[in-house]
């Protein structure tokens, strides 16, 4: 799975883009958040509040925390945009 | 009505915006109406030194080209064009552009205002501004106002 995180999420982290095979039990956005807080403190750290953290699975908006990451290729998360 | 032409553009170079009105309406004598609306960088009375803008590369033309197609199932449109900016970008100068065309004024009005409103809160884009005070620079916030903006087209 590729995971890409941007804006300040990227800072937290200290990387842009990583691939990593998740483990069997992460099978939703939840489970995604879950499982990264046990990474580490950059990664606790970007997910105190996960309300705010926006997540796109290849490359569509995906706002609802219980999508199934079944057949997703590509895993972004990122905060609410400010283009324009 | 002949199927609206569609154009996205993600990129770093600046752009001119009446070079793309003149070709979006070059031989075309169905158009009647063409409203355009540039973004531009601001100096935050004097203090910025420059935006910093990300992107999500892929993503952000294709947020956008949905936006697009949404409105131009919405009104009658005969173009829509797209343009944004990426990377550094000092005052006064562009960061985004839309152009919509149509027969008459009203939905080249709507959809010029649709696909900036929906652009402003779903295409993948974080602007970090660089005060001249400080060179770390700072995240820009997303603003309550651009989210209530989508309100008005429910």
């Amino acid at each position: 799975m590729k995971i890409l995180y941007f804006a300040w999420i990227k800072e937290r982290v200290g990387f842009g883009e990583e691939d990593i095979d998740l483990p069997a039990e992460v099978k939703t956005i939840d489970n995604l958040f879950t499982w990264l807080r046990g990474r580490g403190e950059e990664f606790e750290a970007f997910l105190e509040q996960p309300d705010i953290i926006r997540v796109a699975l290849d490359q569509v908006h995906a706002p609802e925390r219980d999508t199934s990451l079944a057949g997703v290729r590509e895993i972004a998360l990122f905060p609410p945009m400010t283009g324009g | 009505m002949a199927e609206p032409v569609i154009k996205i553009q993600v990129q770093h170079a600046d752009f001119d915006l009446n070079d793309e009105i003149r070709q979006l309406t070059a031989g075309r004598h169905d158009i009647g109406a063409v409203v355009s609306f540039s973004g531009l960088c601001r100096d935050e009375d004097g203090t910025l030194a420059a935006l910093e803008l990300e992107h999500y590369p892929g993503m952000a033309e294709a947020e956008i080209r949905r936006i697009a197609e949404q409105a131009c199932k919405r009104w009658p449109l005969a173009a829509l064009v797209a343009i944004h900016r990426h990377g550094k970008i000092l005052p006064g100068e562009n960061i985004v552009a839309v152009i919509a065309a149509s027969k008459h004024r009203q939905a080249a009005f709507d959809g010029a205002n649709y696909l900036m409103d929906f652009l402003k809160t779903r295409a993948p884009f974080w602007k970090k501004e660089h005060p001249k005070s400080n060179t770390e620079g700072e995240w820009v916030s997303a603003s309550d106002s651009d989210d209530s903006a989508l309100n008005k087209w429910d």
